[in-house]
């Protein structure tokens, strides 16, 4: 390809919005926000859950329509109507899911929705372009291969190579490294220069301060649909932009007290379980969770972990292996039993597993209370202790509710977190499995889940916390695991002296950590 | 110009009530213009429906008449709805709860009108529990779509009611129609004030009492209403939804079969062919229409059994066809259903 075909308009910026208001239904997402990319830079959009992030750069991408203000594209007015208009326009957006078919190839995911491709497909057409663009930019792809045989770094790839193979000129990628491992991750940083040494303008989207600070040349901060102010990375420091993000400053250091190992709460031996496709998900894991101790495991997500959780809290059976909670055999035991015996699983898909998301805060708050006094009172269910069970909840947890009959549903990710974390930490569990805590979640909001763990942790909890936040297993595990392909590649007793880059080749399947004689019997010592 | 559709992120009620207010309105209106174009005035039209079914003492009680078989079977089928399961077969778990009861009328008659009510009683129950039973086994066992199930149960209900009134319970001095002989007298649900009114109403009044507290006082009624929200969610709290399953079936049929038992023994006081009218059917749409609320399936059947009433007067009253009764009731269904649409989502047209 002879280069791409970028009108030299001087100094006009790729793409600008001006003063773009959007308001859905009584809430104002954005208001008179300007934002702009200039050819050749990544400007990163910063901001809480809930700062019009998502809601600026849908609206960029023709799947909003702003109720006030323009879009200029080279210095001209357009009007978007959908995201087929902006496309055409140059403009192009990978999701957080990135919106492939499955069962398709690489190349033909490419032409997916395209009006102008012929009724026969020209295959090796489009498959010299893949070749050619992916050789451009430094990403390796075999065009022929089925998307859902792809690694979630490589379907990222894919769905990246679908905006660049429409010639889209202006990038938006919506937090892009929060499904990558480090590797991958500096990967598509290497792939997101290439792009801007080419002229392209990226928009990168992240919750996480260390990128914006590594990657960007500006960064724009989104606070409660306004623009809270646009610098450059290189003239500001972490603090200062978390400052900006909360409106206040922001605390984001944790304090994790040493604690003297307690007791054994939950423990597995070599467990083995099926995932829903049939396939096995966990291979041969053995773990002992005790009391006064955070065990993370780490890992890229479908790896096993949610299967992992699952089999832990008696939601899925083993096909072999032991579980015993508090010493007593527990594997042929109901997901009831298990709670029951005080093991509190928090899932990741608050909405569509934690909570019935149609029933209000209420009926929410006793899901794992209703069968036992005081809730139950025989075969009904007291709804005055049931109310002020809820009550206790959202105060002491902190969740911001006009009242306690709203929907669940209505409830910002935020606020269904707290809810979901009040509902599973009180009344101090015996242990705790809490799969990514943090997901999605603001600074803030991140802060007080983390605190909460910690908090459990010092009043004696067993806890399980799966993550694929590196940082925040770091700060908050005494023990770390890495989980690649159902199985544990290593548990390391001091993850705070092993350096990240290693945790990231084991996370991607990567040697085992070579194993020193004296961890070894340091491991021995803990068991 | 093109329309969207976004979902709604709450509606308040006086939403609920304006656009159930401007669906009927719409209804009358187009039901008006179908009428016109019929040849007949609407104004005369609505007046003589509203007049059949409210118009006197009697014409209420007829409507009463009509309302309760729906409301019953409504609070059968809701019951499992609430669970997000499908029991689409109220009809055939009547129909059977009706062929238990005459079956124990014609092998078993007592003279005491209690005993022979309540054996009555627990036969059809047991039947209606059995058929839906049955659905609900094959979903809990093997998943199998209850919809398919419980549709294909209704015809063989039908046809199995048809066997035994064309076939051995034959009255001979029926002249050929195909029904059973009269009820023995104690096999008859006593009338009430000297109308068709029978005293299933009290029945329905108390089972639309305990419904109401079972689904939301009760353990079980939260269990049902949580796997309705959300299935993976009641796995996650420890419910065991496929066994549950069959319960739910199980008492949703009991009470269809009931609702089949009070209109053989109230009404008809035999057992014949075609009794009931599709009741089945209409009831599921009273079960959604009242919001899968008890208490409010009361008066939705009440309405529902005014349109039939209604109907009939415009064929008898109006010289109008069957079929044109029935288009309009069925437009003005269409319209109220469509209306819960609006409810939810809000549409938004889109220039250019």
């Amino acid at each position: 390809m002879a280069g791409l075909k970028f009108r030299d308009v001087g100094d006009v910026p790729l793409v600008e919005m001006k003063g773009i208001t959007k308001r859905f239904s009584g809430v104002t997402a954005n208001r008179d926000v300007s934002f702009s990319v200039e050819a050749g830079e990544v400007h990163a959009l910063l901001g809480e859950n809930g700062a019009g992030k998502s809601t600026l750069m849908n609206i960029l991408y023709g799947l909003y329509r702003p109720d006030k203000g323009q879009i200029f594209v080279q210095g001209k007015a357009r009007e978007f109507h959908s995201p087929k208009d902006a496309i055409a326009a140059g403009i192009g957006m990978v999701h957080q899911h990135f919106m492939l078919v499955q069962t398709h190839s690489v190349w033909e995911n490419m032409i997916l929705g395209m009006k102008e491709t012929p009724f026969i497909l020209p295959r090796k057409k489009i498959q010299d372009r893949i070749a050619e663009i992916s050789e451009q930019y430094g990403m390796q792809i075999d065009p022929s291969a089925a998307v859902w045989q792809l690694s979630t770094g490589e379907q990222q790839r894919v769905a990246l190579l679908r905006m660049l193979y429409r010639n889209a000129k202006v990038l938006i990628l919506d937090e892009p490294t929060a499904v990558l491992t480090p590797q991958e991750s500096e990967k598509l940083f290497g792939t997101i220069r290439r792009m801007t040494r080419e002229g392209h303008g990226v928009v990168f989207i992240s919750h996480k301060l260390k990128e914006v600070m590594s990657e960007a040349g500006r960064v724009t901060v989104l606070r409660g649909g306004l623009n809270a102010g646009t610098v450059a990375a290189s003239k500001t420091r972490e603090e200062a932009l978390a400052e900006m993000m909360v409106g206040r400053k922001a605390s984001l250091g944790l304090e994790r007290k040493p604690m003297a190992r307690g007791d054994s709460v939950l423990e597995a031996k070599e467990i083995h379980v099926l995932g829903d496709r049939g396939i096995k998900a966990v291979n041969g894991v053995s773990l002992c969770l005790k009391r006064y101790e955070i065990f993370g495991v780490a890992g890229v997500a479908g790896n096993g972990q949610r299967e992992l959780c699952e089999a832990l809290s008696g939601l899925r059976p083993l096909i072999s292996g032991e579980i015993s909670v508090n010493g007593a055999r527990m594997d042929r035991e109901s997901p009831r039993s298990f709670i029951d015996e005080g093991v509190h699983y928090i899932p990741s898909d608050r909405k569509g597993t934690g909570m019935a998301s149609g029933m209000d805060i209420v009926n929410n708050s006793i899901l794992k209370k209703y069968w036992s006094k005081p809730v139950a009172k025989g075969f009904f269910i007291d709804w005055g202790t049931s109310a002020d069970y809820a009550e206790e909840i959202v105060e002491s947890f902190g969740v911001s509710v006009s009242s306690l009959s709203t929907p669940v549903r209505n409830l910002s990710g935020g606020n269904l977190q707290k809810l979901l974390m009040g509902r599973e930490l009180s009344g101090t569990p015996n242990a705790v499995i809490v799969m990514h805590p943090t997901w999605g979640l603001d600074v803030s909001a991140t802060h007080y889940v983390r605190d909460q763990i910690l908090a459990r942790r010092e009043s004696g909890s067993a806890i399980l916390l799966i993550s694929e936040d590196l940082d925040e297993l770091m700060a908050l595990s005494d023990r770390l695991a890495v989980m690649f392909k159902g199985e544990f590649m290593d548990v390391l007793d001091n993850p705070g002296t092993v350096p990240i880059k290693e945790i990231g080749i084991m996370m991607a399947g990567g040697h085992k950590r070579p194993r020193t004689a004296a961890s070894k019997a340091d491991r021995e010592a803990s068991r | 110009m093109r329309l969207r559709a976004e979902k709604r992120i709450d509606s308040p009620a006086w939403m609920t009530f304006m656009t159930t207010a401007l669906s009927v309105l719409l209804a009358l209106t187009a039901g008006g213009v179908f009428l016109y174009l019929q040849g007949v005035s609407p104004f005369a039209a609505y007046a003589a429906i509203l007049k059949s079914a409210f118009g006197s003492g009697y014409d209420l009680s007829e409507t009463a008449v009509k309302a309760l078989p729906l409301a019953i079977v409504s609070l059968a089928v809701m019951l499992s709805f609430t669970m997000l399961v499908w029991n689409i077969g109220g009809e055939g778990q009547a129909l059977v709860g009706a062929l238990a009861a005459a079956a124990v009328v014609r092998y078993f008659p007592v003279g005491s009108k209690p005993a022979m009510l309540s054996m009555m009683a627990l036969a059809a129950v047991f039947a209606g529990g059995f058929w839906a039973g049955i659905a609900g086994l094959l979903k809990a066992k093997w998943n199998v779509n209850e919809i398919i199930t419980t549709l294909m149960l209704n015809y063989i209900a039908m046809r199995l009611l048809e066997y035994f009134v064309y076939g051995p319970w034959r009255d001979p001095s029926s002249l050929g129609f195909p029904m059973t002989k009269p009820f023995i007298a104690a096999a008859r649900l006593p009338s009430l004030w000297g109308t068709r009114i029978h005293m299933g109403i009290y029945a329905l009044f108390f089972l639309t009492a305990v419904m109401e507290i079972l689904l939301w006082r009760t353990r079980f009624g939260y269990e049902i209403r949580v796997m309705g929200d959300n299935a993976r969610a009641a796995r996650y709290a420890g419910m065991d939804c496929m066994k549950k399953v069959v319960g739910v079936m199980f008492i949703s049929g009991a009470i269809a079969g009931f609702a089949g038992m009070c209109e053989v023994s109230g009404l008809q006081g035999r057992l014949q062919s075609g009794f009931s009218a599709q009741y089945g059917y209409t009831a599921i749409i009273v079960a959604w229409l009242s919001h899968l609320r008890p208490s409010l399936s009361l008066i939705i059947a009440f309405l529902m059994g005014a349109l039939l009433v209604g109907g009939e007067a415009l064929q008898i009253g109006m010289g109008l066809p069957m079929a044109s009764a029935q288009i309009l009731q069925g437009l003005i269904l269409f319209f109220v259903l469509g209306g819960e649409f609006f409810q939810n989502y809000r549409v938004r047209i889109d220039a250019g």
